[in-house]
């Protein structure tokens, strides 16, 4: 894969003052993404918006599409047809796309996919702040896969890791989500955008070789195979069915059975490349706090109020939540009393930890219905209770 | 060394469609007597005759029988889920707008669940061309009542006849805003032809219907007999009026079938519009992937003029 | 009629009998009678046709286009003759 600096005309170099999903957007802009295809849905429209106004003056193309299947679809044949894609959602829409996340996953299409959290289940509360289609983006279309997530928690990491993603996306030919929600998308901070030169993108995987030698897949249950884009000649072929390496479909439990390992393989056997939190105080700790996105931001104050207070607590803080970074939180729970996690849902991400740690440790949920954060009180609480 | 062929593999090699098809998938996978064989022949003598690209084609397909149509086909092909042909081929056009996109999907996977998507692209003359075989019923589930299916015919969903009103596919394409509908019957292979010829030449929403048989569902559910009687049927009750109003070519169950051109007209496509309006809004320097529009014009016009050069 | 030099045209139909399904399309609708399904089975169990009047084919090739399996096509005599 080349690595080159981003496309100066993407980068609106500069110090600004932007909300998370402004910044999701100059990101996605600075990461070479000129195809944007979406469909209006709060807390996220704001991220088309941006899309929609910068687009002609960067080369690139928006379209609004009739609904969020149809976006979603829209990328698959951009990516195909070359281009860097995104689109982005919150839970309704989110909901819809899942199928054709199924295919993206299938078809190994590079995508990056932006839900801008808000409380459900259904419409629930839509301008309101969740986090709770963390699972849904893990297992929500059928079968088997892998895929990446990522979760900012400032309009600053919105905008770096929209470039991440972008980059992540083209090495693993995955969709790769960005798991922001709505406080983090509707709050202004500084946002400082640097000048093309020092921004790392990641040119697509191109394939060079002979035409008759191209396969557009290549079952190694590591690095995916390199692309071709329509037009250039190769006449690729992909669907979603179970397929070989020609894309050609293969109705056989063989051929399934190393799809599925090579899917979920790229991603497994790369977990420590691809996983990265943002750790502190974890050298004397005796409780840990592991969380992400907004939540982490209040977690932050509920230990430095038990360090105040003498608690050895330190903090993990999941940049990257799937592929979860199992052997790390394995090794914390063989060294501290109690791991905490609090995040705006009923308990979901605490559910994997929990499987993880396989009672190494005590894991406490502090888990919050949605619609506001935490209270950093209530954290602190749970903090006290794992470290007795 | 070399182990001699055996009929088959030369077959496979000298047929004038191994150009156009994987012929190392074939033989297909579709019944006896369907049509989607036939319409598939028609689409590749359409490509021969023109004078496109070949490289710079791309088939999309949706779910089921006709949707293996991508599969099949030599060209850049995606093979989507049930409905969506239609919004993957928007991408790939508007990503790649030097590429010449083709629909080909069944009537259940365009109007029934990808219904929202042909209106749409339709509306916004997208700049593809969309063919519909449409054999009135769902073939690769089993024989279901689709959003054409016609009223009294008998579906495995509608036992005891069929109740619902359906669609008259060139009716809805017209008033949606497509600026090319056409339709024919499997057997007027020539027509298609011709037909796709012209889609694949129009600037903007192409859609040409295929009525075809579905021997193994459709027609025994409805004691219509086999292929040959489903052609029998069209030879016998079909008529050509291009031109005809819209309002007035839907299909009863074993009615006439009004075929022909319907809709011929000029009308900017959806990357035209946005082209022309970003120039006047924002003038010059507007520019879609790396290139402004003068010098977009100024590349096609050397193109043109080399094309015109080697002829 | 006369038409000065002009000769009729004459195709050569190649049949290959694995993939047909024996719908009948081509023998049913080959305007000069070239075809007829033939007694035997392939080893699918349909009758593929054969070609029972050689010297009727006039290259119109309307079999190869409507024929679904995509196992007929139909070559210029004079082509074949040329080029062998």
């Amino acid at each position: 894969m080349r690595k080159v600096a981003a496309d100066p005309k993407g980068v609106d170099s500069g110090s600004h003052f932007m909300d998370g999903d402004h910044a999701l957007a100059e990101g996605a802009l600075a990461a070479g993404c000129r195809f944007f295809a979406g469909y209006p849905i709060t807390p996220s429209t704001e991220v088309a918006e941006r899309f929609a106004e910068r687009c002609p003056h960067v080369g690139g193309l928006f379209i609004q599409m009739e609904d969020e299947i149809a976006s979603i679809a829209a990328l698959i044949g951009g990516a195909w047809g070359g281009q860097k894609v995104m689109t982005v959602t919150s839970g309704p829409g989110f909901s819809l796309m899942m199928e054709n996340i199924g295919l993206a996953v299938m078809t190994e299409t590079p995508m990056v996919i932006c839900n801008v959290q808000r409380c459900g289940p259904s419409t629930g509360l839509p301008t309101l702040t969740a986090q709770q289609d963390m699972m849904q983006v893990r297992w929500g279309s059928q079968g088997d896969y892998r895929i990446i997530a990522l979760s900012p928690d400032s309009p600053q990491e919105c905008f770096d890791l929209a470039i991440e993603a972008f980059n992540l996306s083209e090495t693993y030919r995955v969709p790769v989500f960005i798991m922001t929600d709505e406080t983090v998308g509707h709050m202004h901070e500084k946002v400082v955008v640097p000048p093309a030169e020092q921004i790392e993108v990641l040119d697509r995987n191109w394939y060079t070789g002979p035409k008759e030698d191209y396969r557009p897949y290549d079952f190694t249950g590591n690095l995916p195979a390199p692309m071709v884009k329509a037009g250039d000649g190769y006449r690729f072929h992909t669907t979603g069915l179970t397929h070989d390496e020609r894309g050609y479909p293969a109705g056989s439990v063989e051929v399934h059975k190393k799809l599925l390992d090579h899917l979920i393989g790229k991603i497994d056997n790369n977990v420590d490349k691809i996983s990265k939190t943002e750790d502190s105080g974890l050298g004397d700790a005796e409780v840990v706090v592991i969380s992400y996105g907004i939540t982490s931001r209040i977690a932050a104050k509920a230990i430095a109020d038990g360090r105040k207070a003498g608690i050895k607590v330190g903090a993990m803080r999941l940049i990257t939540v799937w592929p979860l970074c199992e052997n790390r939180i394995r090794e914390i729970a063989s060294k501290v009393k109690g791991i905490v996690v609090p995040e705006i849902n009923m308990g979901q991400v605490v559910l994997e930890v929990e499987r993880v740690v396989g009672g190494r440790c005590k894991v406490i949920s502090v888990p919050h219905a949605g619609g506001a954060v935490h209270d950093p009180e209530v954290i602190l609480d749970a903090i006290k209770e794992a470290v007795k | 060394m070399n182990a001699p062929m055996t009929d088959e593999e030369r077959f496979r090699k000298e047929n004038p469609m191994s150009e156009f098809l994987r012929m190392e998938r074939m033989p297909h996978i579709w019944c006896p007597g369907c049509g989607i064989g036939t319409v598939v022949n028609s689409f590749a003598e359409a490509l021969k005759k023109s004078d496109l690209d070949m490289d710079k084609v791309a088939v999309v397909s949706g779910i089921g029988c006709t949707g293996r149509v991508a599969g099949y086909m030599k060209f850049d092909s995606l093979h989507t889920t049930h409905g969506r042909a239609i919004p993957v081929a928007t991408g790939l056009k508007l990503a790649n707008p030097d590429m010449k996109v083709v629909v080909v999907s069944g009537d259940g996977d365009l109007t029934g669940i990808g219904g929202n998507h042909f209106i749409h692209a339709a509306r916004r003359n997208m700049d593809i061309t969309v063919i519909c075989v449409n054999n009135f019923t769902y073939g690769m589930t089993g024989g279901q009542v689709t959003p054409t299916t016609p009223t009294k015919a008998n579906a495995s969903t509608t036992p005891y006849g069929n109740y619902e009103y359906p669609f008259s596919l060139p009716f809805l394409a017209d008033a949606c805003g497509a600026t090319y509908v056409a339709r024919w019957t499997s057997l007027h292979a020539r027509n298609i032809t011709n037909s796709i010829s012209e889609a694949l030449k129009h600037k903007g929403f192409s859609f040409i219907e295929v009525i075809t048989p579905c021997t193994t569902l459709y027609a025994r559910r409805n004691r219509l007999g086999d292929g040959l009687d489903a052609l029998q049927y069209y030879h016998d009750d079909s008529e050509i009026v291009h031109g005809a109003d819209t309002r007035e070519v839907d299909i009863e169950f074993q009615s006439k079938i009004k075929m022909g051109t319907f809709v011929h007209r000029e009308k900017p496509t959806y990357l035209e519009a946005v082209n022309t309006h970003y120039a006047n809004v924002i003038g010059d320097e507007y520019q879609l992937y790396g290139k402004t529009t003068p010098e977009r014009e100024a590349e096609k016009k050397a193109q043109e003029q080399a094309n015109q050069g080697s002829k | 009629m006369r038409f000065g030099k002009l000769k009729q045209k004459t195709g050569i139909v190649h049949i290959n009998k694995l993939w047909c399904k024996g719908c009948g399309f081509c023998v049913k609708y080959c305007p000069t009678g070239v075809l007829e399904l033939s007694k035997e089975y392939n080893h699918k169990g349909y009758h593929p046709p054969y070609v029972k009047h050689a010297d009727q084919c006039r290259l119109c090739k309307f079999c190869e286009v409507i024929c679904p399996e995509f196992t007929i096509y139909v070559t210029d005599e004079e082509e074949e003759n040329h080029s062998a």
